[in-house]
């Protein structure tokens, strides 16, 4: 039925129809919808009924568990620090939903909305890279970031780190984080600190006001740790474990805080083959690596150094970050050699910056943008030096 | 030089489609450094018009007498004669903004657009085109650098020249200064978006 009502209204977006303007938009939607007819005709291409929209969709189904637990918890840490009667299961998702559903909405908005702009003004068709990255954006965000913030660096990430290089596929670093580091950097009182991470306002007659006195403080673990306190605790003064960490239940930005979560996304990535196994596996080798040697190390002067390795991987963003941001197929390594060096970077620079840098509680960010810059260098190295072997053993022959 | 030197487009040329800052790209260490607040880069931006004006004058003047060998360091001399000069001024008149721009006044000696013009066109003309040229240039340069402050101060602080210009009423609706506009990336992309609009205009400098 869908396809018919496609078929009818097709002829409009053709060149020539009256809503030819809108062609790269219906385009969009139609091979969104049914896979397009229309395959490639020229060269050596391995036909295969994944195209990029549908590993898009996989990825952003990956996602959901954290997002679900991410509505689940912002409701929890909301009536947690509020004392607001009526607390239950699913008052606590559904301020959650509510809270986090405009932020969705805004940034795939201005997101998409670029996007139809520029392919309309390039008469070309919608690239399909948002639909990760609009999800993303919100995800790594603090659930207190204002929504035209939100609006702001979606804009700014979408136009100059995605579209000035060509679009969907060229961008050198990835498109979601540049977002975030743009708010981290530009609005750092929002984006980080003790008032980011709790909701403290009833939305729709659910949850209650935060205020941060009387023992409730916002602070992540990691942020706790980086003002030198070694015994964390969550919001009202509980200390916290590492199977608390584990679990997700500890204030953070609004996906991340659950390791469990991103391992059930990161198992459908690695099930599905979406996802280098390569890139996940080395960046989990670099954290429990540098993490190990920081804790042997350790030092009061930089109080990050007292978790345990394990832990490193627990807390703040660094899973999500292995998980969903190295893997990024655009802008991590592709060699396979060049993966396993870029993962392992990517694990030891988070945690270089997080145990010693007290100014960033949190370095994954920052490392997976760093190690963006690098991809390029690494994978040029990794071919040279296969290149410079194989010269060598045609000269050994002759 | 051969042909005939054309006064007006001396002048006018430096101001859009030779402009130091976004179409040779040069002097961007001083537009990245004294952008975040329009006041020091009208300042700045004078200092340099006064500079590359009176040292192309100069080294006009002697051209024919500077033995090629140390030509460069003769330049140097000249460049760094006038520098102090204005260094001295802008202490004993504008005070503080001259404690804002602190040793970029100074690093106005090694500014490539300052050696470029000395090299490039007064060692081989006349004194008159060579002024021209200097205030030229040193305008274009100095358009550049109060459009990269003014973006970088109205968005960074909410203020132009120190006058608090967004409204009381937006901070209250929870409008925030963007701290990116205040560190050094973000004059160059403003500079980049700068150069990405003036060659939409100038299909000719497209590459």
């Amino acid at each position: 039925m869908l396809r018919k009502y496609l078929n009818k209204i097709k002829p409009h977006f053709e060149p020539g129809g009256k809503l030819q303007a809108f062609h790269s938009v219906f385009e969009g939607f139609e091979t969104f919808l049914y896979t397009p007819a229309s395959t490639s005709t020229s060269g050596v291409h391995v036909h295969d009924s994944i195209d990029s929209k549908r590993v898009m969709i996989i990825v952003v189904l990956a996602l959901m568990p954290c997002l679900l637990f991410g509505m689940f918890n912002t409701g929890y840490q909301n009536y947690l620090c509020s004392g607001a009667d009526g607390y239950t299961f699913w008052n606590a998702m559904a301020y959650g939903f509510l809270a986090i559903l405009p932020r969705i909405i805004v940034t795939y908005a201005v997101g998409l909305g670029i996007e139809f702009i520029v392919a309309q003004w390039r008469k070309e068709e919608i690239q399909e890279g948002f639909l990760v990255t609009g999800i993303l954006i919100p995800l790594i965000c603090p659930i207190e970031t204002p929504v035209w913030m939100l609006a702001v660096a979606t804009a700014f990430s979408v136009i100059f780190v995605k579209e000035v290089f060509g679009g969907t596929g060229f961008n050198i670093f990835n498109v979601a984080l540049v977002a975030r580091a743009f708010l981290f950097f530009a609005y750092p009182a929002q984006m980080s600190g003790d008032h980011a991470f709790i909701s403290t306002q009833p939305i729709c007659g659910l949850g209650g006001t935060v205020t941060y006195a009387d023992g409730v403080s916002g602070a992540t673990p990691l942020g706790q740790l980086a003002t030198g306190v070694t015994d964390m605790t969550n919001a009202v003064g509980q200390p916290i474990t590492s199977w608390d960490a584990f679990i997700g239940l500890i204030p953070g930005s609004f996906g991340e805080t659950s390791t469990l979560c991103i391992l059930l996304g990161a198992a459908l990535l690695l099930f599905t083959g979406i996802a280098s196994w390569k890139i996940m596996l080395s960046v989990f080798v670099g954290g429990l690596a540098m993490g190990f040697v920081a804790h042997t190390f350790q030092t009061d002067l930089y109080p990050a150094s007292s978790l345990t390795p394990v832990d490193q991987l627990l807390y703040g963003g660094f899973a999500f970050a292995a998980v969903f941001m190295a893997t990024d197929p655009v802008t991590a390594a592709r060699t396979g050699a060049g993966k396993y060096i870029y993962g392992f970077l990517v694990g030891v620079i988070a945690v270089i910056i997080r145990v010693y840098n007290n100014g960033y509680p949190e370095g994954a960010m920052l490392a997976v943008l760093l190690m963006n810059a690098f991809a390029p260098l690494i994978d040029y190295c990794v071919v040279q030096l296969n290149v410079n072997r194989r010269m060598r053993r045609l000269k050994a022959k002759a | 030089m051969a042909e005939k030197i054309n006064n007006k487009s001396v002048l006018l040329n430096p101001f859009s489609k030779n402009n130091p800052v976004i179409v040779q790209v040069l002097g961007i260490c001083s537009v990245l450094a004294v952008t975040a607040k329009l006041e020091p880069a009208i300042v700045m931006g004078i200092s340099v018009i006064a500079v590359l004006a009176f040292s192309n004058v100069i080294i006009s003047l002697i051209r024919n007498t500077i033995p090629t060998n140390i030509r460069i360091i003769v330049q140097l001399v000249v460049v760094a004669g006038l520098v102090v000069i204005v260094d001295q001024l802008l202490k004993a008149y504008t005070y503080d903004v001259s404690k804002q721009l602190s040793v970029f006044i100074g690093l106005i000696i090694t500014n490539c657009i300052l050696m470029g013009r000395l090299e490039a066109f007064a060692m081989a003309n006349k004194p008159w085109p060579s002024f021209l040229d200097g205030v030229g240039n040193g305008i274009g340069y100095a358009t550049i650098l109060v459009i990269v402050a003014f973006f970088r101060e109205l968005l960074g602080s909410g203020t132009l020249l120190g006058y608090q210009v967004v409204p009381d009423s937006f901070y209250a609706h929870g409008y925030v200064n963007n701290g990116l506009m205040i560190l050094p990336p973000m004059a160059l992309i403003v500079v980049a978006c700068i150069i990405w609009i003036h060659r939409i205009f100038n299909k000719d400098l497209q590459e």
